[in-house]
């Protein structure tokens, strides 16, 4: 079983102790850092015309037997979530270990560059599955320019067999970082709510996966509702709203040791809760007497300090990623609207025009844009402004597309899709930035409420 | 697409209707009340006094109904809330929950708060007319738990509610 402790990846120590790409091979010579990346053109006109990388099943040296995982088992698994990571940013064709022949363990530091040339591969991955010596395996992963007959990434993973998938997207992450000059966002992990149940009598789970949908586990048993749940920026804490006992509070659950306490105690709603950048403090909204306002408190307690006034609904809220700003919604105006304040409640100022109602609020952690609802015409959709409200654009077009939340490297945005009528489903999309890269994210159930966590270290 | 734009042309229609009557209860109203007036528990074989049943039976509605994004109470909300403070004097031991709930179209966390605005109103009202407001407790499901399952004008009326809901003693 799956550990509830976050899962540790070593990057492969070498006897100098770097600690960022370890070399693999003292032979082989490192990689060309002048060498630009080749897909700048691709990401910006959104071509149709992708990056063709072959994944061939990583190579092991000795078909070797580790926690009931076989290496040469694991060497085509590993390449299949490589490739289908590579697949879901919508840059690249992978042709994976499916569609392209095995490699020899001669050839991962020797790749026969024809071979890939004539199957019209631009890059081809190559890597190896060993075990070590303390029941642990050693991952390497590499890069080549097909073309050039260069080497683009060379990296190694020390693991425990239960983390392999982490292996997968730490080398999937290299790949798309090296060739795109975005930052990594595989290796993360998604919390969210399994939904199943009719309609009206919903059961609603709090559930953790990898960001593929890997590794899901349920957290909640769903005697209580639970919806809007955040991963803390470690990734040790969940933050989210329970219907415990009839009441609607804000709880913090402890991934690690299953336990879980108020954030607040109050007679009054508490919900619709987010982390601050540094983990230490959330803001929350709470009801009392009908009007809701939006507060934020220490995660160790403490008084909380309230941050607007108005009669009418302040509600949700992200902080910059900064730690500097809020943004937040509120119908003062008559209609749900986008505001932003500083983190004292102060400078209030409407930022979301041009008609419609704008909701749901998430700041991006690269701190350029604000991810939103959009609620006009029956519709729902998912856009993105920038934090002054400039470049309102839309990025989906559906029934209702909700509650968006980023990628690590605030390039991609999860949202859940509901469609319509009394069967209607719940699932977890994601698209990247252009509106054109938009996929369906599997999970074992219905999915709402996606929290997206940072890179994992 | 065309099958979207067809549904969305008729809710149109449908809520035009609604507001030329400017009527806001649906047409199907939920429990019809039987009864109303008669002596408590004597003539309802089986239901006891006080209980959940008994305010079913013998308020003119468990529940009042609100416009898109409203929480007002009209004179229609004002009459079954009378009715249900009539039956509250009667069993002054009895607790309720006002529940507060929205339509699927808003998102979910402004749904929870507009359900604590109707909840309230409703709450606050009755405290108005005599109903000690220590007897009621206030939940808001926000758009979880729908009363009506389509996804139209109709189905949308009936899930803008506050419902009271006996607890016991």
């Amino acid at each position: 079983m799956k550990p509830s402790l976050p899962l540790r990846l070593a990057l492969l120590a070498s006897a100098l102790g770097a600690l960022s790409t370890v070399s693999v091979s003292a032979q082989t010579p490192p990689a060309t850092t002048g060498e630009g990346p080749r897909t700048a053109e691709v990401v910006a006109e959104v071509s149709t015309e992708r990056t063709v990388i072959a994944v061939p099943a990583l190579a092991t040296p000795a078909v070797t037997n580790v926690a009931g995982l076989r290496t040469d088992s694991l060497g085509r698994q590993i390449a299949e979530v490589i490739a289908a990571d590579l697949e879901r940013s919508g840059l690249y064709a992978p042709l994976g270990p499916g569609s392209v022949r095995a490699i020899t363990m001669a050839e991962v530091r020797a790749p026969l560059f024809a071979d890939w040339q004539a199957k019209n591969a631009d890059n081809v991955v190559h890597g190896f599955v060993q075990a070590n010596s303390t029941g642990g395996l050693v991952v390497g992963c590499y890069l080549y320019d097909t073309a050039l007959g260069t080497e683009l990434v060379r990296q190694g993973f020390e693991i425990q067999p239960g983390d392999w998938r982490r292996a997968a997207h730490k080398c999937a992450d290299a790949i798309y970082s090296r060739l795109s000059g975005e930052s990594p966002f595989f290796d993360s992990r998604v919390a969210y709510i399994a939904e199943s149940g009719p309609k009206g009598n919903r059961i609603k789970r709090l559930a953790i996966m990898d960001s593929d949908g890997g590794n899901h586990r349920f957290i909640t048993n769903g005697q209580a509702l639970a919806i809007s749940p955040r991963f803390s920026p470690d990734y040790k804490r969940i933050v989210y709203v329970s219907y415990l006992n009839n009441r609607v509070r804000v709880f913090i659950y402890d991934v690690t040791t299953g336990s879980q306490k108020l954030v607040t105690e109050s007679p009054n709603a508490t919900f619709a809760p987010r982390w601050s950048p540094d983990g230490r403090q959330i803001l929350y909204s709470m009801a009392v007497g009908g009007n809701t306002d939006i507060y934020r408190i220490s995660t160790e307690g403490g008084t909380p300090v309230r941050l607007t006034s108005t009669p009418g609904i302040d509600v949700g809220g992200s902080f910059s990623p900064d730690g500097k700003k809020i943004v937040f919604e509120s119908d003062r105006s008559g209609s749900q609207q986008i505001y932003t304040m500083n983190i004292d409640g102060s400078n209030q100022q409407r930022i979301s025009f041009g008609g419609g109602r704008f909701a749901t609020p998430e700041w991006s952690p690269r701190g350029d844009l604000i991810a939103f609802t959009k609620m006009g015409g029956g519709e729902f959709r998912i856009g993105v402004m920038t934090p002054s409200g400039g470049g309102a654009r839309l990025l989906t077009n559906s029934w209702q597309d909700e509650a968006p939340t980023w990628s690590p490297n605030g390039r991609v945005i999860q949202f859940f899709r509901t469609s319509p009528g009394k069967d209607g489903k719940s699932q977890l999309w994601q698209v990247d930035l252009t509106g054109v890269n938009l996929r369906r994210l599997p999970t074992p159930q219905d999915g709402s409420d996606p929290s997206w966590g940072p890179i994992l270290p | 697409m065309t099958i979207r734009k067809t549904t969305a042309m008729i809710a149109a229609i449908t809520m035009l209707t609604v507001g030329a009557c400017a009527k806001k209860a649906p047409d199907t109203l939920p429990p019809a009340p039987e009864g109303t007036g008669t002596d408590t528990g004597s003539n309802t074989g089986g239901v006891v006094p006080g209980s959940q049943q008994d305010f079913i039976a013998n308020v003119s509605s468990d529940r009042i109904f609100f416009d898109l994004d409203q929480y007002n109470v009209d004179a229609q909300d004002q009459a079954t809330l009378q009715s249900q403070a009539q039956w509250l004097a009667r069993y002054p031991a009895v607790r309720v929950t006002l529940e507060g709930h929205a339509d699927e179209r808003g998102t979910r966390d402004y749904n929870i708060a507009l359900g604590e605005r109707r909840a309230n109103a409703a709450k606050n009202y009755l405290a108005s007319i005599g109903v000690d407001p220590n007897r009621i407790q206030v939940i808001s499901y926000g758009k979880e738990r729908p009363a009506a399952l389509g996804s139209n004008e109709e189905a949308w009326a009936q899930n803008r509610r506050a419902v009271t809901v006996v607890i016991g003693n």
